[in-house]
């Protein structure tokens, strides 16, 4: 089992931050616009450097989107920042046609995604928003596992010419990636298994290697596959990996319906059908709670991913 | 050198020409508002924006315009074919398969011209907004333009752009507003009565120009040009423009029927009729 080191945990929307902030100094082309949650999106560092590529919209998002479009007439390259409920949902209409049909180069980084928003509550924990961007053509969407990961994607998409959806989060979890190459679109084996493959997303991909770890010493090889970028996927990864193990369990923070899963179901069914577990959320809203006690209520965790590892085996011929 | 009023107006009843044609022949489309806005359309094309030749996107040290009220494509469409953006008798494609003249405005089909996609209504000053701020930090002193409907205001967004415009003195833009007084249902003080306009821009911080006459080129130019004075006084400046929806066919005018249907094979001829001079049908 290939062994990761925490180096310290800390938030996914923190490595947003330190992305931004390195991208004010090192790409002048590089507006932010925020609207009324700066601290939350650890934007406070490009806003005081560069005060004047940076925009405050105030609670008014549909503006944000359709400015946000419009900046880049002229060679800008906008990063909205607001959560991913207001980033996704509120704004769809806006994104598909003022950003996605349009082609615009439009970045659009959502913080507080999913059920680990925590006490706010189902109002605020969008599990959807990755079906509404990944439907839209020609739409990158990305979700990042830790902090190192969330920098590295923001400042990889500044460089990626297209409209894309960068999703992350509040809670504060093992940060692993650092010395992991990430390039946009681009599976990352981490742990090489034969028994069965764990596809894993965003928070999840740290409990998939914890749940790979247990197997392990149960004598069930497990392989880990991160995808961050969630369209275009790597399709090729996979299949190359399933075609090994012959059975899948995807695992992500997000509506079983529209999620990582169902874009791997697609891939498996057209090339090659595999026995598949979803860890996900079962078209449900969330509610209050830790995001530890949601995770476990809503059965996304390492129990989960073994759970699900343990029947995806048991189906295979 | 720039047309004079008469070159305007003769052009004006070519696009109009074109409008009807291009609605009739595919039985679809948005005569009513295009023929209102056509004076505006001519005037701000020829005689107002300061254009370069050729088309790119970015609009660098140029004036640009947004069209928000995507509908009415026909006169959009037209008034960038006789302004050099693309072939005349591309016209001829408005709404047929594989066409870059697509039902509503846009850049996906690569129309040269177009610069974001309209017709889902209310997006068009945010992005407007956008471009004017962009073209600050380029040091472009070039304007941004758009043109609204005023049933189209009833659309939330705008109003969270309007705030924002004079909040932050984006005096870069000349947003105008087609007041025809209708939309698709009926009159607009019918269906969702909306006040005084020009109450409300000045209350949200805007400066506002009437054009009464908003079917008369010389009327349109003399308020544009108005309107550019006020900008760089650090507010943004609303136009509010009074129309004739249907304007130039007697038929289609002082009713909202006309707002999305086309004419049959007959009124197209009664309609030309009203609508004799021509530079060239496409």
């Amino acid at each position: 089992m290939t062994k990761y080191t925490n180096t310290g945990s800390k938030d996914t929307r923190s490595g947003f931050g330190a992305g931004l902030t390195e991208l004010g100094q090192t790409n002048e082309n590089v507006v932010a616009l925020c609207a009324d949650l700066i601290g939350s999106l650890k934007m406070d560092d490009f806003k005081k450097n560069h005060p004047e590529r940076f925009f405050q919209v105030g609670i008014a998002e549909a503006n944000m989107i359709g400015m946000a479009a419009g900046m880049t007439l002229g060679g800008k390259i906008p990063f909205t920042g607001t959560f991913a409920n207001f980033s996704t949902g509120r704004v769809y209409d806006q994104i598909r046609q003022s950003v996605a049909y349009s082609d615009k180069n439009v970045k659009i980084c959502a913080s507080h995604a999913g059920l680990t928003l925590g006490e706010d509550g189902a109002t605020h924990q969008i599990l959807e928003d990755v079906g509404l961007m990944k439907m839209l053509p020609g739409m990158t969407v990305i979700n990042t596992c830790d902090y190192a990961q969330t920098k590295a994607a923001t400042i990889a998409i500044a460089e990626h010419h297209g409209p894309v959806y960068l999703r992350f989060g509040r809670p504060v979890v093992p940060n692993f990636t650092a010395e992991l190459e990430f390039v946009i679109g681009k599976a990352i084996l981490l742990n090489e298994g034969t028994d069965v493959t764990i596809v894993a997303t965003g928070h999840l991909v740290w409990e998939a290697l914890v749940a790979a770890e247990a197997l392990e010493a149960k004598g069930i090889s497990a392989e880990v596959i991160n995808i961050h970028t969630i369209k275009p996927l790597d399709d090729e990864a996979i299949l190359k990996s399933v075609g090994k193990t012959g059975c899948v369990v995807t695992a992500e923070e997000h509506n079983i319906l529209g999620g990582l899963g169902e874009s791997v179901a697609r891939v498996l069914s057209l090339n090659h059908p595999a026995p598949q577990e979803y860890v996900a959320v079962n078209d449900s809203f969330g509610e209050s709670g830790t995001p530890e006690q949601l995770m476990e209520k809503y059965g996304l965790n390492s129990a989960a991913i073994i759970a699900a590892a343990k029947k995806a085996i048991s189906r295979k011929k | 050198m720039k047309p004079n009023t008469q070159q305007l107006n003769d052009l004006a009843t070519q696009v109009r020409r074109d409008i009807l044609r291009m609605v009739h022949a595919v039985n679809s489309g948005h005569p009513g508002g295009s023929l209102g806005c056509t004076e505006f359309m001519v005037a701000l094309y020829q005689a107002i924006m300061d254009r370069k030749e050729g088309f790119d996107m970015d609009g660098l040290n140029e004036d640009i315009f947004i069209l928000s009220n995507g509908h009415i494509s026909p006169v959009f469409y037209s008034v960038l074919a006789r302004s050099g953006y693309f072939p005349v008798s591309e016209l001829a494609t408005f709404r047929l398969l594989n066409s870059r003249l697509q039902g509503h405005p846009t850049t996906h089909e690569g129309l040269p011209g177009v610069r974001i996609a309209s017709g889902s209504l209310g997006q068009g000053m945010s992005v407007a907004l956008g471009a004017a701020q962009t073209k600050k930090l380029n040091g472009d002193n070039h304007l941004v333009y758009t043109l609204h409907g005023d049933g189209e205001l009833q659309e939330g967004q705008n109003w969270e752009a309007i705030m924002y415009a004079s909040a932050y003195k984006v005096d870069n833009l000349i947003a105008t507003i087609d007041v025809n007084g209708k939309q698709i249902d009926g009159p607009t003080d019918e269906v969702l009565p909306m006040g005084s306009l020009s109450a409300k821009f000045i209350a949200f911080g805007w400066d506002v120009v009437e054009i009464q006459l908003g079917n008369n080129i010389d009327a349109i130019i003399a308020g544009m040009l108005d309107a550019k004075a006020k900008t760089g006084q650090g507010r943004p400046v609303a136009v509010l423009l009074h129309t004739e929806m249907g304007n130039g066919v007697d038929y289609m005018m002082h009713t909202h029927a006309w707002h999305g249907k086309a004419p049959n094979d007959d009124q197209l001829a009664k309609a030309l009729e009203q609508n004799t001079i021509t530079l060239g049908d496409y």
